[in-house]
């Protein structure tokens, strides 16, 4: 089938090379990320099918999976106005402080979630800012959903924005401008024009998000107080009943969230294919300082 | 300039200046102003006590191993991904996602049944006195876990954009595979490999919760600096825990800072040649 080479084969492409690095990477890979996903299935139904779904049915997993669920109806919606009014601001105008704009939306992506969730303890904890205030007016934030959201919108704050910046600038303004100057007006040109335009590239930050939502750890760890059947996320359900040594529970509870993992990466590759996420982030700056440098 | 025409600017812009200021920017200011009120010589004393500086020396050094792992790994994987053809490459490149799509506590239970001494690869490893789980070696395993993708995804569009004639170049004056790997391609990639290794390496030092079910959590051994600043907090020792989560904040500023810096550099490395 393939036509015989006229080429020199490209660096690497000699078999003995080939086979020992996809060889290497292969088993690398394996021991590493695809063992983890076969290991949650092997233990999640090593008690048999029957406890599996006793654990899944049990009410304390029930509300784990509805605070979860709860706390993404929220936190994600939001996150997703929020990305898309940042990305119109940022892309569509040239104001002072744009750049500064953008690192500051970027930080949570580098900071840690135990510092996310110690940091939100000092605005809303009885010890924070507003804490005897929210404490006079019996209002709960910390160790309730209002918290658990609010430190997952934290983290992840920048997923839907970085998703649509990069986009949104290399589409321009022209088609917008275009429109408004036709007599659209501002709703009407974002919701006919911008938006079907970035509808993927939208779609694959709020999936993202959405992940990472469901699956945060760390920062909830420290805002939701860890009160079964009350407070308790997905995650931190499964490190609860993890120590207390029901592991086959705590893989049962973990094989929900490795579903989603799996649903998530398949609609990944599936919006990828419509060309939303492939954005050569690191080529296209390099390409851009290349083309401001030259004479 | 151009008079801009699109409306908007007022409520998009005040939309994120609200949103940014209230759940990025006041959090992270009162966990400053907590840490401050403080006072330098109890700042100072709580942020250089033995168990915190051991966490450090744990997260730090874990962090680099893992990192150096991922670099060599990482771009390998991104390697074998763009420039060879093998059945399964496609989910190959699907699954390196899977470390940012797995919530790192579901990580951390199935690291640490597979490597506990009684798990699949703890068996295999036992015969030699390899013990992972509860020692350092397994912190290392749930950083290189949860890093994994960073280097893979910021080198593979770098390596697809590759210019072949560039290569063929090198080939036609005789350079061997190796010289032309090392001379012409890896100065290429440098400012993406850098870019995700300091991405890496700070995600590293910020990773608890797939870290803390593997690493057996022995102050002075095995604790990491973000378990130490949560430990303060169930003590209800605020001050200590403000002080701590100050360093891997500032930690992560600098972080960040020197990503920025080295970027820039490389870039303009690769711009001039």
């Amino acid at each position: 089938m393939t036509p015989t080479r006229r080429k020199p084969p490209r660096v690497g492409d000699g078999p003995i090379i080939r086979r020992v690095l996809i060889g290497t990477t292969l088993f690398f890979g394996a021991i590493l990320v695809l063992a983890p996903l076969i290991v949650i299935a092997v233990e999640a139904f090593s008690q048999g099918l029957k406890a599996y779904g006793a654990t899944i049915a049990h009410p304390d997993t029930r509300h784990a999976i509805f605070m979860t669920v709860a706390t993404a109806l929220i936190a994600v919606p939001i996150n997703t106005a929020f990305g898309l009014a940042a990305a119109w601001a940022i892309t569509k105008f040239d104001f002072w402080g744009r750049r500064a704009l953008l690192v500051v939306i970027e930080i949570p992506f580098s900071i840690s979630p135990i510092v996310a969730g110690v940091a939100y303890l000092f605005v809303y904890g009885l010890q924070g800012l507003f804490g005897p205030m929210l404490e006079a007016a019996d209002i709960k934030i910390l160790f309730a959903l209002p918290g658990i959201v609010l430190a997952s919108m934290f983290v992840t704050a920048p997923f839907v924005a970085r998703e649509l910046i990069p986009l949104m600038q290399a589409q321009g303004r022209d088609l917008e401008e275009a429109a408004t100057s036709l007599g659209a007006s501002g709703w009407r040109t974002f919701f006919s024009v911008t938006l079907p335009n970035v509808k993927w590239a939208l779609l694959y930050g709020v999936v993202l998000c959405n992940a990472r939502v469901m699956g945060e750890f760390g920062a909830v760890s420290v805002v939701s107080g860890n009160i079964r059947g009350q407070t308790n996320t997905l995650p931190l359900h499964i490190e609860l009943l993890y120590h207390d040594y029901q592991a086959a529970g705590a893989f049962a509870a973990a094989s929900i969230l490795a579903t989603l993992a799996v649903v998530t990466i398949i609609a990944k590759v599936a919006l990828e294919r419509r060309g939303a996420g492939r954005r050569p982030a690191f080529a296209a700056a390099a390409k851009e300082q290349n083309a401001g440098t030259r004479p | 300039m151009k008079r801009n025409v699109l409306p908007g600017l007022p409520l998009s812009l005040g939309i994120t200046l609200f949103y940014v200021g209230l759940i990025v920017v006041l959090p992270l200011a009162a966990l400053v102003f907590k840490a401050a009120s403080l006072g330098p010589a109890e700042y100072w004393a709580i942020v250089s006590s033995p168990r915190a500086v051991a966490s450090y020396r744990v997260t730090v050094i874990s962090a680099l191993v893992a990192t150096a792992f991922n670099l060599v790994f990482g771009l390998a994987l991104a390697w074998v991904l763009v420039r060879y053809r093998f059945p399964g490459r496609r989910i190959v490149d699907a699954i390196v996602d899977l470390p940012f799509a797995l919530p790192t506590a579901v990580a951390g239970i199935a690291l640490t049944t597979l490597f506990a001494s009684n798990g699949w690869f703890g068996t295999l490893l036992a015969p030699f006195g390899i013990k992972v789980a509860y020692t350092p070696l397994g912190i290392m395993v749930a950083m290189c876990f949860t890093s994994l993708p960073f280097i893979v995804r910021t080198v593979q569009p770098v390596l697809e954009d590759l210019d072949p004639a560039l290569e063929e170049a090198a080939q036609s004056l005789g350079g061997s595979d190796s010289a032309i790997f090392v001379r012409v391609i890896l100065p290429l990639l440098m400012p993406a490999l850098l870019a995700g290794l300091s991405l890496s390496f700070a995600r590293s030092l910020g990773e608890f919760g797939a870290i803390i079910f593997i690493a057996g959590n022995q102050p002075m051994e095995t604790e990491i600096t973000a378990l130490l600043a949560f430990i303060r907090l169930e003590e209800y020792d605020y001050q200590a825990a403000a002080a701590i989560a100050s360093v891997l904040l500032i930690t992560a500023f600098l972080m960040l800072a020197a990503t920025n810096l080295l970027q820039a550099r490389a870039l303009r490395y690769t711009a001039r040649s």
